[in-house]
């Protein structure tokens, strides 16, 4: 339980920590924008000829633009402490709205690549790690090594290449029609699964060599009953840890794939809001994106705590 | 392995700098009457859509990517070393307080700090310098401090010290001998992962602007030429790949020798 606890605070300060610090820098970005911030974005969200100075002090008021600088700042983390980001600078709808909306998609997104990932990785791992040193081992080894040489906007531009335009099997972009989720999320899986069959023959080699291992065939289970009993477990372990390091990876394969694609979520706000130079949105995204990752390392760190009875006792 | 990506390197690196010396024309000159010239015997690997010289432009591009890639991982690893040996040294709550930095760093994805950068001065390079430099120096942080602390409590860096001999002579003689293989490695994967985040914001359009000849840009700016000129996206590509896997060829034989 202690244990427990230490984990939790670690994490939370981390969570503080780097709120404050994004927030802090967005806050400086609203600040350091060239020309008049207030009458930009009255202009994008009113349209150009409907400006008044009146729509633009109001977006000054609105802001905080017209306090001095380290006053704003106060109220700024005021506002994040009470978890209130603001409203859109450009569609003047408040950043959660816009969020919860996008984070859908990405959330479908996310999620149909790490169940490819772990729908390729797997089988191909376990049989690798069960004959180690093999043919399939070797040729593992090798097309992971080379599919994680390629840059993620390279992968799918060449998937796009070849399943939308030489082959039309799939969407090459949107989410409206049937089948656009396919090849964004076989981008991500594809870069996702290289390392993660690595780890999962890696896990079953040591496993299957392990004693209890072997005596658990000897005492008569068949391989299935014994992969279920002693293998499974124990390969999950690594590939959980794994894949919490991964979230990373994911989160930048989400802002650049989600971008080639034109699927509408969270990744694809961040560039757009970047565009339009639209701070609450740019930190809206941004904090949601590593708290995210704070959140699920604390999770994995606890679900690890409970499936491996060995690390409850450090 | 270690010859295959040194050949690999020599040879980019000798397109970069030889390559506009060779064809004598400048990286935006256009020839509106050479447009989309298929490679060959004037032109190397052709022309693109506004008559520019591809082997010119990869040049240059080239020469952009590694410049930044080596720029950031130099500034990412000196204060990287620096803090992590400080922190094995220290201990206490200078090494806590560093840790928690690193960790918090850590859940920051480079690229997200490049991009907020970037919304500070769009088109501009130096995002990438200080956004890869701030995001790359942990793993130089974590690694020394965990070699280091082993290092620190062995019988040889003891006996040094018992011996009189200061911290200089230990640093130079004990600590940075055994951490050299593995920052050379780090450093390896650093200039690959500055070129790809370079590429990529390019790419996507939130990266460097044209005229700038850049492999991301190049990359999108032959895109809707696939079928007609297909060498055009052909040569980035290629060539980003073949610095990537020449890359990841040094950084596999490293850790391999380790």
């Amino acid at each position: 339980m202690k244990r427990i606890g230490l984990l939790l605070a670690t994490r939370l300060a981390q969570a503080l920590f780097l709120a404050l610090g994004i927030s802090t820098l967005c806050f400086f970005l609203l600040r350091a924008l060239p020309g008049d911030v207030a009458f930009r974005i009255a202009a994008s969200r009113y349209g150009l000829d409907m400006v008044t100075t009146a729509a633009a002090e109001a977006v000054r008021a609105e802001l905080n633009l017209d306090l001095p600088a380290l006053r704003a700042l106060g109220h700024w983390w005021v506002a994040l402490l009470r978890f209130d980001l603001g409203v859109s600078a450009i569609t003047g709808r408040a950043v959660w709205t816009e969020l919860a909306q996008q984070l859908g998609h990405t959330v479908q997104l996310a999620v149909a690549a790490v169940a490819l990932a772990l729908a390729i990785s797997a089988p191909l791992g376990v049989r690798a790690g069960l004959n180690p040193g093999g043919r399939l081992d070797t040729a593992l080894l090798a097309g992971a090594l080379l599919l994680r040489a390629i840059p993620p906007f390279l992968l799918g531009l060449l998937l796009i290449i070849a399943f939308a335009l030489i082959l039309p099997l799939a969407p090459a972009a949107g989410h409206l029609e049937q089948g656009t989720l396919f090849l964004p999320a076989l981008t991500l899986a594809l870069g996702l699964s290289a390392p993660l069959a690595r780890i999962v023959r890696d896990a079953m080699a040591q496993v299957s060599s392990t004693p209890y291992y072997a005596f658990s065939r000897t005492k008569g289970l068949s391989e299935a009953a014994t992969f279920w009993r002693h293998g499974l477990r124990n390969i999950a372990v690594p590939v959980l840890a794994y894949l919490a390091t991964q979230l990373v990876f994911l989160i930048e394969g989400v802002v650049v794939i989600e971008t080639l694609f034109a699927w509408p979520g969270i990744g694809h706000a961040l560039i757009h809001a970047l565009f339009g130079r639209d701070v609450p949105m740019i930190q809206g995204v941004v904090l949601v994106m590593s708290l995210g990752i704070v959140l699920f390392n604390a999770l994995v760190d606890l679900v690890c705590l409970l499936l491996d009875p060995r690390e409850r006792t450090v | 392995m270690i010859r295959l990506g040194l050949s690999l390197l020599a040879l980019l690196l000798a397109l970069a700098v030889f390559g506009p010396w060779l064809t004598g024309v400048s990286a935006s000159a256009q020839d509106l009457e050479r447009v989309l010239m298929p490679p060959g015997l004037g032109e190397w690997l052709g022309t693109d859509n506004l008559g520019r010289s591809v082997v010119t432009r990869l040049a240059y591009a080239i020469r952009l990517s590694t410049g930044l890639a080596l720029l950031s991982v130099l500034s990412a690893a000196v204060p990287g070393t620096a803090l992590g040996l400080l922190a094995a040294w220290r201990g206490g709550w200078v090494e806590r307080l560093l840790v928690m930095l690193a960790d918090a760093v850590l859940a920051l994805p480079g690229l997200l700090l490049v991009l907020i950068l970037l919304a500070f001065a769009p088109g501009a390079i130096w995002p990438f310098y200080v956004g890869l430099a701030l995001v790359l120096w942990v793993e130089y942080f974590r690694v020394v401090r965990a070699q280091a602390r082993t290092l620190l409590a062995s019988p040889q860096v003891e006996a040094a010290a018992l011996m009189g001999f200061g911290w200089p002579y230990i640093l130079r003689c004990h600590l940075l001998p055994e951490l050299l293989p593995i920052l050379l490695t780090l450093m390896t994967l650093g200039v690959a992962t500055a070129v790809v985040a370079l590429s990529t914001a390019g790419y996507i359009g939130v990266g460097l602007r044209p005229p700038t000849a850049e492999l991301g840009l190049m990359i999108s700016e032959a895109f809707p030429y696939v079928f007609e000129a297909p060498w055009l996206i052909i040569a980035p590509v290629a060539t980003l790949l073949l610095l990537i896997a020449g890359l990841a060829c040094i950084a596999e034989a490293l850790r391999r020798a380790r």
